[in-house]
């Protein structure tokens, strides 16, 4: 018996619902991160779910892409946080105040 | 009618019920009498020193940094080291441009030094004046000792 | 695959670029002067990449298997970023030294970010637009923090990159969901179908995230919190291509959903949102603005209510919107990368004078940035003879032939506030004392870039069917 295809989908709209949730509430540059990277990663749990429903692979390969350029995007924004530990040596951006938000 | 998934979510359940049941069950029937000796981290009389966050050097996070990047980017080789051959001569390029793209990264980084482990480079000091900081940190130190 | 030597011709621009990062990247690494060199390497490339795509602009054809489109619509899109990305490599060469992050990895990110901008404005296919994005948006979140010793420009980095990958995140689950409705990726075969796929519940989710993502790059008013503190923390240079080329790049994407409203007639269930989007922008962007001390802050909040104005259009949907927004563009362009130049010019260490009162009296030390500014600025509140009116009168004719007249009315309620803050500079340069001594180092090569960019700025306005008229031959 295979598992119904909206339960992937419940299951991938609750992680980016955490995900954006954790954008929203956390303060720690680092965890909010990590709440972009599960957004990201529901993404891809849809795009592959669909991929296998439908029975074609364009979504797959488009789950490698959005993986390898989520990889970058976190290293980026991983050296972003360093740098900025490295002056203020805090990453709480309610303390990164320079400029009003 | 039960799949195989049905039988593994039963055994969760059942498996967090006990967990959860356990627990409570035993925090009931305990006596509570708690000292500060108990509450200790070591028990057996360590005092702690200082907080378990020890803050890593930075260096450790430009590694890890290329390792994510350059880890991850193998998950496109994978597709295409199945399937260059049906394309002839034009699949196997794409895969050579990547590649040399990715080892132009590379090159780059190395020719900036962010993948050498970088000392602390020692200071050129004054001869004069590190003898007598030598002597210095010496009669410290017997200070401390006789203390 | 391409298949003969005319396609090869016509995917030169992206090739060339290509190539010139690589070997910038070269020269980056085997050189000790890279930060000399490479400036005219990558003017070279932009400035061939932007007259090859408009000589080769009637040549539309579709690459690499129906993935990128060349000639044709694209081809007005690269020639905005390449010919805006060749001026402020211009003023770049002076104001990056005075920003104390000399290095020839600036001019490399750029590179990358304008490969992206071509490749999302030539995308045929969802992929396309997603790697676009992204190649354009890493290179932004580094060249926003160009200077790591800099506090401000760490915070700058910091705040982008976190907005910016919170709507990549939107952008991504809207394209897993509209793929999972079209299960196809290609653009062209989603707008043919559309109709039928809106009446899908999880379609409209998928297309609505998508907005959402795509109005945070556009800096429309909800969306909007990033902008104020990026674009006045970032380099000015960096300010000046993100705010224009970054936000062209954004709309060519978003015209491809307009043009899906085109061609299925009376399918733009989106003209709501971006109703109101617009009218919240404008009204915020030019109230906000008045309260601003900083210039480039202040730029910050007329960049949010300039993507109002253009978001008119995309409420209106109809084919003059479509020609007006790639109007406005080219105009918004050119007066904002000028404005900026300017203030480049000006700036000094640590982010000193780009204070209003910094403007005060320039018109007797030099009568010519003056005179320029006074232009853009002209230019930017759509004072008739100039680029910036007609950008905004395009856009307005086509919301009162939609029947959306209220938000024409908006748009010039607006437009006449945002005149407010706007002469309010020209007024600082012309009749008032210097408070401070300033002395003006002039660079020659920023001189050419902000002069070249006014004659672009007056030519547009003089006459507007030259550029209106080749928008024409390529939308339909």
């Amino acid at each position: 018996m295979q598992v119904p295809i909206e339960y992937y989908l419940i299951l991938s709209a609750f992680m980016f619902s955490v995900g954006v949730a954790g954008v929203l509430i956390r303060r720690n540059a680092i965890i909010i991160l990590m709440s972009i990277e599960l957004m990201l990663n529901s993404a891809n749990l849809a795009l592959i779910t669909f991929s296998s429903f439908m029975g074609n692979s364009i979504g797959q390969i488009f789950a490698f892409f959005v993986m390898t350029v989520a990889a970058a995007e976190a290293a980026i924004g991983l050296a972003i946080v360093i740098a900025i530990f490295r002056n203020k040596l805090t990453v709480n951006i309610d303390q990164i105040n320079l400029f009003k938000w | 009618m039960l799949t195989e998934f049905g039988k593994i979510f039963i055994f969760i359940l059942v498996a967090i019920l006990f967990t959860i049941i356990a627990i409570y069950a035993a925090k009931l029937i305990r006596p509570s009498r708690p000292t500060k000796e108990k509450l200790d981290v070591y028990e057996c009389g360590e005092n702690i020193e200082g907080t378990p966050w020890v803050k890593f050097n930075i260096r450790f996070y430009v590694v890890a940094l290329i390792f994510l990047i350059f880890d991850v980017e193998v998950v496109l080789l994978f597709p295409w080291a199945l399937t260059y051959q049906d394309y002839g001569i034009y699949g196997f390029l794409v895969g050579i441009i990547f590649l040399v793209v990715l080892g132009l990264g590379m090159a780059y980084e190395w020719r900036k030094g962010d993948l050498e482990w970088a000392r602390p480079t020692p200071k050129k000091v004054d001869v004069k004046f590190e003898k007598k900081n030598l002597l210095q940190t010496n009669s410290q130190i017997n200070v401390e000792s006789e203390n | 695959m391409p298949q003969n030597s005319q396609e090869i011709l016509l995917m030169l621009p992206h090739v060339v670029i290509g190539v010139g990062i690589v070997i910038s990247l070269l020269i980056e690494m085997y050189s000790k002067k890279s930060e000399t060199i490479l400036p005219w390497i990558s003017l070279f490339v932009f400035v061939f990449a932007g007259v090859h795509s408009i000589i080769n602009i009637s040549a539309n054809q579709i690459l690499f298997g129906g993935m990128l489109e060349v000639g044709g619509k694209p081809a007005i899109f690269n020639f905005i970023f390449n010919i805006g990305a060749a001026l402020l490599i211009l003023n770049s060469i002076d104001y990056i030294k005075k920003y104390e992050s000399n290095h020839g990895e600036y001019y490399i990110l750029i590179q990358s970010a304008i490969l992206g901008m071509m490749v999302m404005a030539g995308s045929k296919d969802i992929f396309m637009i997603f790697i676009g994005l992204e190649l354009m948006s890493i290179a932004f979140y580094v060249l926003a923090g160009i200077n790591k010793k800099k506090s401000s420009s760490n915070e700058a980095a910091l705040k982008y990159f976190l907005l910016g990958a919170f709507a990549t995140g939107f952008i991504v689950y809207g394209i897993a969901l509209i793929y999972g409705v079209s299960s196809t990726t290609s653009v062209d075969s989603i707008i043919q179908n559309f109709s039928t796929f809106t009446q899908n519940i999880l379609f409209i989710v998928g297309l609505l995230l998508f907005i959402i993502g795509f109005s945070f790059k556009i800096a429309a008013f909800p969306f909007h919190m990033w902008v104020p503190d990026v674009y006045q923390g970032s380099a000015t240079t960096v300010t000046g291509l993100m705010s224009t080329t970054g936000k062209t790049a954004a709309f060519s994407v978003l015209l491809i959903i307009l043009s899906a409203s085109l061609i299925n007639y009376n399918i733009d269930i989106f003209a709501p949102y971006f109703a109101v989007i617009a009218t919240l922008s404008m009204l915020y962007g030019s109230i906000v603005a008045i309260a601003q001390k900083n210039l480039k802050r202040m730029l910050a909040y007329s960049s949010i209510s300039h993507a109002g104005y253009m978001a008119i259009g995309l409420a209106a949907a109809n084919s003059e919107a479509f020609s007006g927004i790639i109007f406005y563009l080219a105009a918004y362009t050119f007066m904002n990368i000028g404005a900026f130049g300017i203030i480049s010019i000006i700036e000094k260490q640590n982010d000193a004078n780009t204070d209003l009162t910094a403007y005060a009296g320039l018109a007797s030390k030099s009568p010519i940035l003056a005179a320029f500014m006074s232009l853009f600025m002209f230019a930017l509140a759509g004072i008739p003879p100039l680029a910036g009116f007609f950008g905004k009168y395009y856009v307005f004719i086509s919301a009162i032939e939609a029947d959306l007249t209220w938000l024409a009315v908006v748009g010039v309620f607006s437009s006449v506030i945002s005149v407010y803050f706007y002469l309010r500079l020209v007024v600082y340069m012309y009749f008032k004392e210097s408070e401070k001594d300033i002395d003006l180092h002039i660079d020659k090569y920023s001189l050419l870039s902000v002069v070249v960019s006014g004659i672009l700025v007056i030519y547009f306005g003089i006459s507007p069917d030259s550029l209106l008229n080749l928008i024409l031959s390529v939308v339909n």
